[in-house]
This record gives C-alpha cells, structure tokens and sequence, in this order.
C-alpha cells in the first residue's frame, strides 16, 4: 500500500480499503524503522493522528476533500509550520516554534493532508548533500539495497557497515529519502539552484522545480528570494501534478507571485509523442559532464526519437556564466537574508550581555555553521 | 573661547551682523554643487554675488554656510508600509507587531496602497516628476531595532524626484519684509520606519519597542540650497503645512511624525563647498534653526582657529544646546544596498497609460490624484491675500494655527467689518488672549459668532474698540466685575451705550 501512488491510495480510501488512521499509523511505523536513514527531524505523530481522525470523519460522510485528503506528506523543516518546531537544520532556529503556516503547507493541510513531519536538509538549505545540517547527514535509502550491498561487499571487506552509505543529494535529502523510503507519499522541498531536483535524481525519485511564481514563498525560509521556489517530490510524474495542482496560484501575501489566475490542468496521457518537439541545449554537453550520464541521456533522446518524437539542438548561449552570476546573487541574498538572526527577536541567543554587538556576533557565531559564515 | 560672532551672509532678520549690515540675500544665486555623500572638499566652486555693506577687514573673511535638509515624515496611514498591522501613537509596546515587523523568517512584504498614494500627492504638492515606475531596495545595518537587519527603502529611482519648495523668510528688521525662498526637492522616497530603542543605563540594558518597526516613511530630500537654521526652518515649516494639507502625514514634530536631518558645511565664498557635518533626528521646531544655527557657528569656529571639520554625524544636546558627535556612527559606513527581491518594481500610470480593463484597485492613475489634490497653504494665502486684501504676513500668520483660519473664515461670514480689521483683531487680541491661556483654538471659550457680534458692535460704534478688548481680558476674570466693567464701558462710550445692551453683550460675552 505504501508503495502505491498518490492517486492509487486517494482511490483506496475513498473505497474504504485502507483508513487514513491505518495509512498514518503504517507509514509512522515505517518512519521508525527507518530511523537510521536520518531524513525527518521532527516526528509530528500526534498532529498527524488527529489529522487522520479528521479525515476519517469525512470519509465516513462520503465528505472527502479531494485527492490528498488523509494522504501522509513530509515537508523540509525551512517551512514555517504553525507550533511545529522549525530549525533549518541550525542552532540558530533550534527551538523556534513559529506561529503561522507557510502558505504551501497550508493549502496542504486545507485538503486533509496528514503532516507526518519536518525532514532533514543542509543548513539553511545551503548545500547539495543534505550532509551540512546540525543533525547530521540525511542517508540515502538506496544505500541500504540489496544491489548496493552486494556491490560494495565485493569492494571492501572488515569494513563498517555503519559508514558505508550513500549521500542523498540536497539540500532538500530529507523529503527526497522520505518519498524514497515510501514513509509519504509527497513531500515538499525548495529548489534555488537545484535543491529539489538533485535529491530528486539522487533517491531516484520525481523532483518538480515550479517555475519561479507560480508557487507562494510565503513561508518558506528564504535562501535567495529571487530564486527559491517550494519544490515537490513524488514517486511518479502524475503525482506531481496533482500536487502542483493544489499549491500553484496567487498569494496576496507574495508579492513575487503571478497574478494571473492558474487554469486547472490535466496531465494527457501521453501515448503519442509524434508531435513532440524536444530540444537539446547543446551547450549542456560540458566536457565534465561524465559518460555514465551522458549516455544515460543519448539514451532518453533516441527514446523520445524513435517513437516518433523531433528531437533537435539547441542553444542558451548563457549557460556558462550563469554559475557565476549565480554565485554573485547567492552569496548576497544569503548574506542579507541571513542579518536578521541576531538572537533578539526569536531563536538562539548567546550568554553574552556585555553589549548589542557582541551579542550578536556571538549568537551568530554560536549559531551559523561554517557555511554560513 | 569668545562669543563667537556671526559673520555669515544669512538673510535672518534675527541674527545680528558685525561687519555685513542688512539682508544680503538679494541677488544670491544657488550654489551649484551638491555636498554629496562623505566627500571631503567640493570640487565645484559656489556661485554667489555678495553685497557688502562695509569694507572687510584685513584678514577677516566672510562664510558663506550651506545646509541640507533630510526629512522624513510618517504617513498617516492605517496600517504599516509593508504590512497590516496598525499605526497608532502612544500604543503599549510591542502590541501593533505583525509577524513580518518582528522579522518572522519566511515572511514577506506586501505594499500599502495608501502609502503610495500619499507619495504621488506630496511628490505632485512639490513639483516633482513622479517615477512611473520606481525600484525597492534594502539598506543594511545591524541595530536592535532593526529585527530584519535592513531597512527596505528606495535608493537607486525613488517615486518623485526634481522638485521645488518654496518657502518664506523674513529679511530685514522691520516685520514684514519678507522674500520667498526655493529650495530644490531633490527627491522624495517611501521607505520603512525603525523602532525605538529605550537605554536605561542604569540596568545597562536596551528595551526595543517595535510599534514603529515598518511604519511608512516618505523621505524628503532637499538640496543644500538653505544658508541657515533660520531658513531651514521656514522650509521645513512650510513642508509640514503642505503635508498636513494634503493629509499624507500629520507631520506632529513632538509625536516623532517629522524628524529632520540636516547636512552643513561651511566656506569662504568663491571657493569650493567644505567638508559637511550630518546632524542627526532634530525632533523639535523650536530647536531646528538654533542646532543648525550652533553648528555652522562650531564649524567656522574650528576652521578659524587652524582645525579642521570631519565628516561625521552629530546629534543636537537639547540640553546643553550644542551639537556633539554620535558615538555610533564614527566612520564611514557601508549599507549594501541591494534591490529588495520580494517587491516587483512599482509601476505608476496616468491616464494615457492606463491599461485597458484595469482593475481601479491595483493600479494608481497620477492624473486622477492630481485632480483630487487637496488645496495647498501657498494657493490657501494667495486667495487671502486676493479676496480680503490681506497682508501676506497676516495670511502666514493664519494658517500657522492650526484651526485659526477656519475660524477667521466663520468670523467673516457673520460680520461686515473690514477684512483687515477682523484679521488684525483675530490674530494680536484672539491669538494673544489664546496663547496666554494656553489654548488651542479648538479649546476657545469665544466662539467665532461671539467675536463676530463683538465686532459688530464695534463696528456700529455701541461700543469702543479698547472696550471690547476689555472684555476679552476679562474672561477670565470674576463675573461680579461686570458691574465695573459697566461702568468703564458707559465711561469708554462717553455715556452714548445702553447700559442694558452692554450689560447682555457682557455677559453673553463671559458666558459663552
């Protein structure tokens, strides 16, 4: 049941086969089970069970709410979710509790979602590993499976398995291995240069970027505010339209959001591709790109080809600086967004009394990780 | 060191002058160069055409001071600029906080409508080019409260630029005199309020009260076109009248609704323009032309005695009546100012420009904001002075209280006496018997038509003119006087008033 798709499982309760209390309940166990994959910090089982009860009522009157209702969601802890501790993965925000939801998390929960927990990434989202966070790295369920072990027992011999895993991809790990490990069936991530689709490619699951105001930031702990978007993991593309379904739109409270009103979509089922046109940026072909990807990608082009679809080249002639300007706008915002910890407010506060200024260097320093400073 | 004299050229009919007599102001042209930001010495030369009444002495030269003015006035608006908690004066602290003025992580600005809308009429009200479309910006420094960290302002293309204020300054001894001044409105930007630190020394601890954290700003720029506090405070007298005109700010100086910074420097004429000094939150009208004033006086003080100014912020000591450096703010500092992501650049129309089928509420048409301009002070006094005759300091006069003209004008409507007449009686013995009193005119005992009648009666000779400004004075005295006051008036009318009639007006008069 675990592994069954968003919309399979929507079905399966809407038929009575499961109960959204059984759903929480098994994917809660597995959560545990799986512990030692590190992907939620925050277990949020209580709420998650009131959730379900809700949901079950509505059932029970033939009430559901929609597709996600009573369906289990992770979602990455630098979303603001209402009495529900929030920390980046940072000392500075260990402890804060914030008082509203984001607006994603919140068109989540509107449609009877079950918030299994707050998944783990790299500090402040600030990285590609999932590795950089204060409660260590996120480990990636594909380590622990049977291909993998049977290949690296033939490598190394006498060697811990506790430390043979492998990394997650980020910073967004702790959604992707959550979908991965089947502990949810959607989680949400951020995507600002490749958050949500590394970890994606990573756990081999679908990692969806919206484009950059479709989706409200209202709540989503900024990292570049002109580049961060709430990015959506699932185990299938049709999931992920679904999702994208609910959470695109118009946020009053984002000023950065598309005003025009979003036109409800069906994904087509796509058994005709004859008039597809597919385009292969040709400056993509860095000479580092390695040949197992490369060839992987010759692979899904000639697929595309020989079904009938146009594939052709090309070219984003800006391609190669765009990881410099990149670099130039994230080392800024971060620096900005970053000024507002200073311990007064909310979050970590040093011992130190002695003046403003050295309260908040020590806090920062006592706060930030090297990252980030 | 000795009473410093005052040997620069500055119209003000109140500053006495050792060598240069009377106003040299006629004739002074506008310094062309602009005390930017932190440069030390001007590279461009000040014009200015001097008239010199006597022969300077040998090794004694003229000043000539330049002052800059930085106002910033809080709209008057309901809520904040960028979000929706409330504006109110005198709440209990930290009680009209929102999430995002608290710095919440992951909130997000949303402009006010109104905000803009009282930018584009104040920019309109000094005849700026309004920006049709104008970028936000984030200035950063670390301060407690400060919860973000910056400030969102708008420091690359503000909403109004080029415009012009024009102000009076009396010249002169004799009342009177006055000339009309311009000073050029560089630009004028919306930006956010901070909160308010509270030191107690005593406990070695700092109380932030964020009430004020986001309350919208419009920033005022004027260019250093001023020469002294006596000017720059007509300038900024005469802002505070229009914005409360217009409704875009109540611009209350003791309620913290208009602080002024002012950049000063001072040079020899003919040379290039001197390091400037900024000084910093004069909060109060009654010290705005005597900080400034003290300041160019330090500056020429040092300078003549071989030392040289620095460029740097100082405060006003209200108490010790000088300005004084501001420990804080030593050095140069770097605000990074970086385009503020989570705002879209704001786009203004006019009618031309208006898109087809625009929602009214999302868009703001300058040309319909312009027709709704409120009246302004300089047209208010121009019809005074047109339809009564009026003296044009008289017109000044009676919009600087506030209600005052409002009264006059219902004065007006139920007596036939002379404009002037009513005008001189409203503003020497109502005013004066105001202020004795300590009154606004909205506390005034004397209504409008009470006065009106008392000028009636004056007018057709029932009774004298000294008489009635008995009466005024004896308002406030014992009612049983009023016998007396019979008496003296019968004696001041030589016997021709009713007793009767006087007797009624009296007491009509102290007991309304």
């Amino acid at each position: 049941m675990l592994g069954r798709t968003l919309r399979e499982v929507s079905a399966a309760l809407k038929q009575g086969q499961i109960t959204p209390t059984e759903l929480c309940q098994k994917c809660l166990s597995l959560i545990k089970k799986t512990k030692f994959l590190n992907a939620y910090i925050t277990v949020s089982e209580e709420v998650a069970l009131k959730q379900a009860e809700e949901s079950e009522k509505r059932y029970k009157k033939g009430r559901s709410l929609g597709d996600l209702d009573g369906i289990p969601i992770a979602v990455k802890d630098n979303f603001s979710t209402s009495g529900i501790e929030t920390t980046c993965a940072s000392n500075m925000l260990k402890g804060y509790v914030p008082p509203y939801n984001a607006t994603v998390v919140q068109k989540l929960l509107d449609q009877g979602a079950l918030l299994m927990g707050k998944t783990n990434l790299d500090e402040f989202a600030m990285g590609s590993g999932s590795t950089d966070g204060i409660f260590g790295p996120v480990k990636n369920p594909w380590s622990f499976s049977e291909q993998y072990r049977k290949k690296r027992k033939q490598k190394s011999h006498g060697e811990k398995e506790d430390s043979d895993w492998l990394i997650t991809g980020g910073s967004s790990g702790g959604s992707a291995a959550a979908v991965s490990a089947f502990t949810c069936f959607t989680a949400l991530g951020s995507d600002t240069g490749g958050s949500t689709r590394n970890p994606a490619a990573h756990c081999g699951v679908v990692g969806l970027k919206p484009s950059y105001g479709l989706v409200s930031r209202h709540g989503l702990i900024p990292l570049v505010n002109s580049m961060d978007v709430p990015g959506i993991l699932t185990r299938c593309v049709d999931d992920a339209a679904i999702v994208l379904g609910i959470l695109a739109g118009h946020d009053p409270k984002d000023s950065t959001t598309v005003q025009d009103p979003v036109k409800p979509f069906v994904l087509p089922s796509l058994t005709d591709v004859s008039k597809l046109c597919v385009g292969i940026p040709k400056e993509y072909l860095a000479p580092e790109l390695s040949s197992e990807v490369r060839s992987l990608w010759s692979k899904a082009a000639n697929l595309f080809e020989s079904e009938g679809a146009k594939v052709i080249e090309v070219s984003l002639p800006h391609t190669s600086f765009s990881i410099v300007c990149y670099h130039v706008l994230c080392t800024s915002e971060v620096a900005s967004n970053m000024a507002r910890f200073d311990g007064l407010e909310y979050g970590h506060r040093c011992d130190v009394g002695v003046s403003t200024e050295a309260m908040y260097a020590a806090t920062r320093r006592e706060g930030f990780n090297d990252v980030l400073l | 060191m000795a009473a410093p004299v005052l040997r620069w050229l500055c119209p003000g009919r109140c500053w006495a002058f050792a060598r240069i007599g009377g106003c040299s102001c006629h004739g002074r042209g506008v310094p062309t160069a602009s005390t930017s930001s932190g440069k030390r010495g001007q590279s461009s030369v000040a014009r200015q055409s001097l008239i010199t009444a006597q022969e300077p002495r040998k090794g004694d030269r003229e000043w000539a001071a330049v002052v800059g003015l930085e106002i910033h006035a809080q709209i008057s608006s309901n809520s904040k600029l960028f979000s929706g908690s409330q504006v109110h004066f005198a709440a209990p602290p930290n009680s009209l906080v929102s999430f995002f003025d608290a710095s919440l992580p992951g909130t997000l600005p949303v402009l006010n409508r109104r905000c803009v809308e009282a930018a584009v009429m104040t920019g309109l009200a000094l005849d700026c080019r309004i920006n049709k479309k104008s970028l936000f910006d984030r200035k950063h420094y670390f301060y407690a409260d400060l919860p973000a960290g910056y400030q969102i302002t708008q420091q690359r293309l503000p909403i109004a630029v080029d415009g012009s204020l024009a102000y009076s300054v009396c010249v002169g001894k004799k009342l009177g005199q006055a000339v009309t001044r311009t000073v050029r409105v560089r630009q004028i930007q919306l930006e956010q309020d901070s909160g308010k630190s509270l030191h107690d020394d005593l406990r070695s601890q700092t109380l932030v009260d964020l009430n004020r954290a986001g309350v919208g700003l419009l920033e005022v720029v004027l260019e250093p076109d001023m020469s002294c506090g006596e000017e720059a405070a007509a300038a900024v007298r005469e802002l505070q009248l229009i914005l409360q005109a217009l409704g875009t700010s109540r611009a209350i100086m003791a309620e913290g609704q208009l602080r002024v910074d002012a950049n000063i420097s001072v040079h020899h004429p003919g040379e290039p323009l001197g390091v400037r000094t900024e000084v910093k939150n004069l909060n109060s009208a009654r010290f705005l032309a005597r900080a400034i004033d003290y300041e160019i006086q330090r500056q020429i003080s040092e300078l003549e005695n071989g030392g040289e100014i620095l460029n740097e912020t100082r405060s006003f000591d209200y108490k010790l009546g000088c300005t004084v450096p501001m420990r804080d703010k030593e050095g140069k500092q770097d605000y990074r100012f970086m385009p503020e992501p989570n705002l879209p650049p704001l786009l203004l129309y006019d009618s031309a420009s208006l898109p087809a089928g625009a929602d009214p509420q999302q868009v703001i048409n300058i040309d319909r904001i312009r027709e709704q301009l409120p009246e302004l002070p300089s047209v208010t006094r121009e019809k005074l002075v047109r339809r009564y005759g009026m003296l044009p300091e008289h017109s000044f006069a009676l919009l600087n209280e506030v209600g005052l003209l409002e009264f006059f004008q219902n004065v007006m409507k139920e007596t036939r006496a002379e404009p002037k007449k009513v005008a001189s009686w409203v503003l020497n013995t109502f005013l004066g018997f105001l202020k004795q009193q300590n009154l606004a005119v909205s506390e005034s005992p004397v209504t409008p038509s009470a006065l009106a009648e008392l000028l009636n009666l004056v007018e057709r000779k029932a009774i004298s003119s000294s008489a009635a400004k008995q009466v005024m004075d004896l308002k406030k005295g014992n009612p049983r006087a009023i016998n007396k006051l019979i008496g003296l008036v019968r004696k001041a009318t030589l016997g021709r008033a009713d007793p009767t009639a006087i007797k009624e007006v009296l007491e009509r008069q102290l007991s309304g």
